[in-house]
């Protein structure tokens, strides 16, 4: 394969950085550099994408190993090297990041009024350290990445944020800090023990005790359970998206949120084994509570954007419980319900942005009857909103679907109140879309709201595209995970027999 | 063939992207032209299919691709079309083709006809994909579809607050159904390790002999699947306990109410578990609790329909209950004859539905009846068309021994399910007998009290009384006013108009079915050539012979269900023509009776106290004390007092610089490298 030689995964990464220092260095700030930064930025993140697509298009979806792998000794004397490569689990992210971006940029083109230059650096910068992330495969280089992520979301909701911003931001940064501390020493314990921080080198040959594992487990837990977030440490989810920027809701609900799962996949489950299998039960109460007490809380919101917000928990609980019933339609219906996620509550933020843009109230109670004046967006917020209750034919029903046909074989209890979720979600969802959309258009301010611009269809239009192929043609998506899925699941049935565990039926 | 099947299934999706996405460009003529004609064509086909299928051997699977696979799971997109599928396609196609076209007409004053015509042909299609089907989960995709145009349609006048309600809760309801149903697919993947249909009934004798583990109990593998399955069909077809959401559904226009909420929607519960006959012939608990649910509901929604005042409302529950006879047909194995009727029913149902619309159409938006009376010179054609379907639903014909006699369509379809009851010999076969019976009794004398209160007896709509002023008014919002854009003159308001002739068509056509239906399928659907017609689509065990016995059923069964129909038409003629006082001197005799009717036995009450308010309720604590009391004050609120400094320091930070950030980052990372080089070094 003649892109091996080539370091596409470096390029996707570091693309934005270059991007971001060239508005730094070349634009002013006046009404012209502003001007050029946003092109900047979109044009930056649009290459970037093109990039991306040749990661998607050369990887042999046969192969369950790491692909596009490079290789760069960093600090050779701790064995710490610059290790890139993707696998059919990380591979779809780097995707559904560098898509998600030039999105992201385009709705922020005139809701972003004060420090456009800045904003569109935080940005790219951002995309650099998602991206980063999910391509990592050393330690240390994930972990710089993964916390990295933290700085320019933190600052993006604290400058360009809403009126509580200060609290919000502050709140996001100590719950995530505080997770990612054990985290660090989670990974200086495995670095000691495995004598190198090379993830696929720490994968096949760690073998810890289960005693060991046990504090290993917690210490990645806490970070990755902030980052979900798992109930009870979601509380910072809800402060942080109101006051971000609708592009920062987006990134924030679209790819920030994937990352304590992705953390799961590639860490807890196929490095601790054995204290993944011991603590699933504890995840399952935990997820099971998050589906049905933040479905609950949901339907009691008044901000559209709280909302949405606590329904990402609620959606997200679906994820945890399919990683950790451990067999191929679970982990991978949780892979796609993550995608798909992604997708969908991004563009219902970008729905409240839309809105939000023109009214300036996140108040549910302050619109109605939007049916009338706005009839495209309507459509489209009933697309979403129909995607988010998982109506087969969109993308959400077949990672929903997957994850409790999964879930029903592992524990019956954990795929009934799972269920339970379904039907939840469909009210809080609809009865937003009620207050919304439906009703009678009396208020005078509302009746003045334009339907949607070109600009804003620009937006949507790829999203809902993506939303119908995944939930059509699935097949697209499953097959370039299956192989990695499958000997994940094959190696983690292995660790438990070695260790002497029956291994349940998968 | 495989076409023809496709084009049946797409060219309603086509036609509803086009009217739906284009209905600007090219009009409301355009819009009614593209659905109308396309499902015009579509039952055309249909028909052909069906006399291909059904008296030919062109039965098979159309593969399109795969939808979801992942490990052993794995889904395709497939059409299956055999004889239960067949039935199910003339029925679809024949009646949604008839309500596009009638749509043309009572949607003209309306301002989106574009979007309506849309979803009538989107729920078509998901209809259709429902009914071809050839595993569980595509099954579910049609399920929920119908489930969203229904959605959609009910709420389709979006300024009307009742209608809002009425639809998010049908589409509730209808979840709390599809949760069982989910949870029964998932369990029969379990356990066989597939989906598709002829893989999970090649298993199921095996499966009955099984138990699994469910919910910390150990249950019998394959009645827990049956009753899961069949928790949804009660959603969809709205049977006791699920029921609530139909009634109000009637928000709806009236073709909806016609299409969806009486041929084609509800009745997808009945082809579902007529489709998994294979699995229910060997759980003879499942099909007990079938016969049961459904005769009860047969009996409810009949004791319901006496005392009701809305004119959709009393058809409402008339198909509810005569979904509660299909189930019962379906219970005691004589899946034949449910599908019988189901194929009867929508002829008739959709034709009262579609009257009582030219009715509140030549009312002018009046759909309660005690405000109507004497139209039967006013709007003659209607009078009788309406008598057909009428006397079709009480099932009026004259059984003769030895033959299956000669009525209308409902005659042959009731009576055979009611003699199959009886010939089952069980005692739940027994019940289900006796609470049909009954049933017969009232609804023969509800749906003959609707005529009589709308069309006979003197005129109460040129009195000059206001709309919704009575005693039990209802909220003017909520009659059918189907959005005229042009206020009538009030001179005239009250004198009933002419119903156009594009919406009598589709009334001769289904009154012809009403009529002719029940004696030409008769043979083939339930007589005689029944094997031959169903061939291998459905499944009927030979120890269970309701069905064959039913045609040996002694005489007293056979006229027994005609005497309580003309009983209860003379009742309701003595209590509505002859003495027009009786009706509130009854009520007021037995004022609980009557209180309990009215009131829908108190489904709506209860639910609203045992879910709807404890969900709200939950929802507020867990969010105020849950999450704000006692999470944020423990975790994040409690630190941040602590480090009150540091957010000072944010605050500052704040209205910096873009450098004093990028300064922090580097920091940040700064300092993380030396830390991990510093605990390396240890």
């Amino acid at each position: 394969m003649i892109m091996a030689t080539w370091p596409v995964l470096t390029l996707t990464t570091f693309l934005p950085l270059i991007g971001a220092a060239w508005i730094l260095l070349f634009t002013r700030n006046n009404e012209a550099g502003v001007a050029n930064a946003k092109h900047a930025a979109l044009w930056t993140s649009l290459a970037t994408f093109v990039v991306s697509l040749f990661i998607w298009f050369g990887f042999d979806t046969r192969n369950p190993g790491f692909q596009f792998r490079e290789y760069v000794e960093w600090i050779p004397a701790y064995k710490i090297a610059y290790h890139m490569g993707v696998d059919g689990i990380s591979m779809p992210f780097v995707l559904l990041s560098t898509f998600l971006t030039p999105l992201c940029i385009l709705a922020s083109w005139e809701a972003i009024e004060t420090r456009v230059r800045e904003y569109m650096v935080a940005f790219l910068i951002l995309e650099t350290f998602m991206v980063g992330m999910f391509c990592a495969l050393d330690l240390m280089v994930f972990y710089i990445f993964f916390e990295a992520v933290l700085i320019p979301m933190f600052l993006i909701i604290g400058i360009w944020g809403g009126k509580d911003k200060i609290y919000a931001a502050f709140k996001f940064f100590l719950y995530t800090l505080a997770g990612s501390v054990f985290m660090l020493l989670a990974i200086l314990v495995i670095y000691f023990k495995a004598g190198t921080t090379d993830i696929p080198t720490v994968m096949a040959t760690l073998k810890l005790p289960l005693e060991w594992q046990i504090w290993l487990w917690l210490g990645f837990f806490v970070s990755f359970a902030v980052k979900v977030p798992m109930w009870p440490v979601h509380t910072w989810l809800p402060d942080a998206h109101v006051q971000a920027p609708t592009a920062g809701s987006v990134i924030l609900a679209g790819v920030l949120l994937k990352m304590g799962a992705y953390g799961f996949v590639r860490f807890s489950i196929p490095m601790l084994p054995l204290a993944s299998d011991f603590f699933t039960p504890f995840i399952f109460v935990l997820s099971c509570i998050a589906v049905v007490y933040t479905s609950l809380v949901a339907l009691a919101q008044e901000d559209m954007k709280k909302l949405i917000a606590y329904s990402s928990v609620a959606h997200m609980g679906f994820v945890t419980i399919g990683i950790f019933v451990m067999n191929v339609q679970g982990v991978q219906g949780a892979l796609f319900q993550m995608l798909s996620h992604g997708l969908v509550s991004g563009a219902l933020f970008l729905c409240v942005g839309v809105v939000y843009d023109r009214l300036h109230t996140r108040e549910i109670d302050r619109y109605g009857g939007l049916s009338d004046n706005m009839p495209r967006y309507a459509l489209v917020f009933m697309f979403f909103t129909m995607a988010s209750v998982g109506l087969p034919g969109l993308s959400g029903f077949v990672g929903e679907f997957l994850v409790l046909t999964g879930a029903f074989k592992a524990n019956t209890w954990v795929a009934a109140i799972a269920s339970l979720g379904v039907i939840l979600g469909a009210a809080y969802a609809l009865y937003l879309y009620w207050r919304i959309c439906f009703g009678k258009l009396t208020k005078p301010d509302v009746k003045a709201m334009a339907d949607m611009n070109p600009r804003e269809i620009a937006i949507f239009a790829p999203i809902v595209l993506m939303t119908i192929w995944m939930g059509v043609y699935p097949q697209t998506f499953l097959d370039v995970m299956d192989a990695s899925v499958t000997k994940l699941v094959a190696d983690y049935g292995a660790a438990l027999k070695a260790a002497g565990k029956t291994a349940m039926l998968r | 063939m495989d076409l023809a099947v496709k084009l049946i299934v797409f060219l309603p999706l086509l036609a509803a992207f086009i009217a739906g996405f284009f209905g600007r460009a090219i009009g409301d003529r355009g819009a009614q032209v593209v659905t109308t004609g396309a499902l015009l064509i579509a039952a055309a086909l249909s028909w052909f299919v069906f006399f291909k299928i059904g008296f030919g051997d062109a039965a098979g699977t159309v593969r399109i691709a795969t939808w979801i696979s992942s490990g052993t799971f794995e889904v395709l997109w497939a059409l299956r079309a055999d004889t239960l599928t067949a039935v199910m396609l003339i029925v679809v196609t024949t009646v949604s083709s008839m309500v596009h076209l009638y749509s043309v007409g009572y949607m003209a004053e309306d301002k989106s006809v574009p979007r309506f015509m849309a979803y009538l042909s989107l729920f078509t299609f998901a209809m259709l994909m429902l009914v071809t089907s050839d595993n569980l989960v595509q099954l579910f995709f049609g399920w929920e579809g119908v489930g969203l145009a229904s959605y959609l349609l009910i709420g389709f006048w979006y300024d009307r607050p009742s209608a809002n309600a009425a639809a998010i809760k049908a589409f509730l309801v209808n979840r709390v159904g599809d949760f069982g149903f989910a949870l029964g697919i998932f369990a029969i993947y379990m356990l066989t390790g597939s989906v598709q249909f002829d893989a999970i009934f090649k298993a199921a004798p095996e499966l009955a002999k099984l138990t699994f583990t469910f919910l910390g109990a150990e249950v019998p593998a394959l009645t827990t699947v049956c009753l899961l399955l069949f928790v949804g069909a009660m959603g969809k077809s709205a049977q006791l306990g699920l029921h609530t959401w139909l009634p109000d559904a009637m928000e709806g226009p009236t073709p909806v109410s016609a299409l969806i909420h009486a041929a084609t929607m509800v009745t997808a519960g009945i082809f579902m578990v007529a489709r998994c006959s294979p699995l229910f012939e060997y759980s003879q608990t499942a099909l007990d609790v079938v016969t049961l649910v459904g005769a009860g509901t047969a009996f409810f929604a009949a004791t319901v329909g006496l005392t009701q005042f809305d004119i959709k409302r009393v058809v409402a529950y008339s198909t509810c209950s005569q979904l509660g006879y299909m189930f019962f047909a379906l219970g005691v194995s004589a899946y034949p004859a449910g599908m019988f009727h189901l194929m009867t029913h929508a002829f008739f149902k959709a034709l009262l539905f579609l009257g009582a619309g030219a009715v509140i159409h030549a009312m002018h938006h009046e759909q309660d009846m005690r405000n109507m009376g004497g139209l039967k010179d006013k709007i003659p054609q209607t009078y009788w068309l309406m008598w057909i379907g009428t006397l079709a639903l009480a099932g009026i014909g004259v059984p003769v021994i030895g033959g299956h006699g000669i009525g209308f369509a409902g005659f042959y379809s009731k009576d055979i399910i009611l003699e199959s009851a009886f010939s089952a010999h069980t005692t739940v076969g027994m019940i289900a007998f006796w609470l049909g019976i009954a049933a017969a009794f009232m609804t023969a004398f509800y749906s003959a009290r609707l005529m009589f209160m709308t069309f006979h007896g003197e005129a109460r709509w040129n009195t000059g009384h206001g709309h919704g002023h009575d005693a039990h008014g209802h909220d003017a919002h909520g009659h059918d006013d189907h959005g005229h854009k042009d206020d009538h003159g009030h001179g005239d308001h009250h004198l009933p108009v002419k119903v156009p002739g594009v919406m009598m068509v589709p009334l001769y056509v289904l009154a012809l079915g009403a009529v002719i239906a029940g004696g030409v399928a008769y043979n083939a659907f339930v007589g005689d050539g029944l094997e031959k017609f169903w061939r291998g689509s459905i499944l009927i065990l030979k120890e269970h012979h309701a069905l064959h016995d039913a045609h040996n059923a002694p005489l007293w069964v056979k006229v027994l269900p005609l005497i309580m129909a003309i009983t209860g038409i003379a009742l309701a003629y003595h209590f509505y023509v002859q003495k027009p006082s009786l009706p509130s001197q009854t009520a007021a005799s037995f004022p609980f009776l009557y209180r309990f009717s009215f009131n829908k036995w108190y489904f709506d009450e209860l639910y609203d106290a045992l879910f709807v308010r404890p969900s709200m309720w939950l929802g507020r604590q867990f969010w105020k004390k849950g999450d704000v009391g006692i999470i944020d004050e423990v975790g994040p609120n409690g630190l941040a007092r602590g480090a009150g400094r540091l957010a000072g320091v944010l605050g500052r930070a704040q209205s910096g610089y873009l450098y004093h950030y990028a300064f922090a980052m580097l920091i940040g990372v700064a300092v993380l490298v030396t830390w991990y080089m510093l605990s390396r070094g240890q």
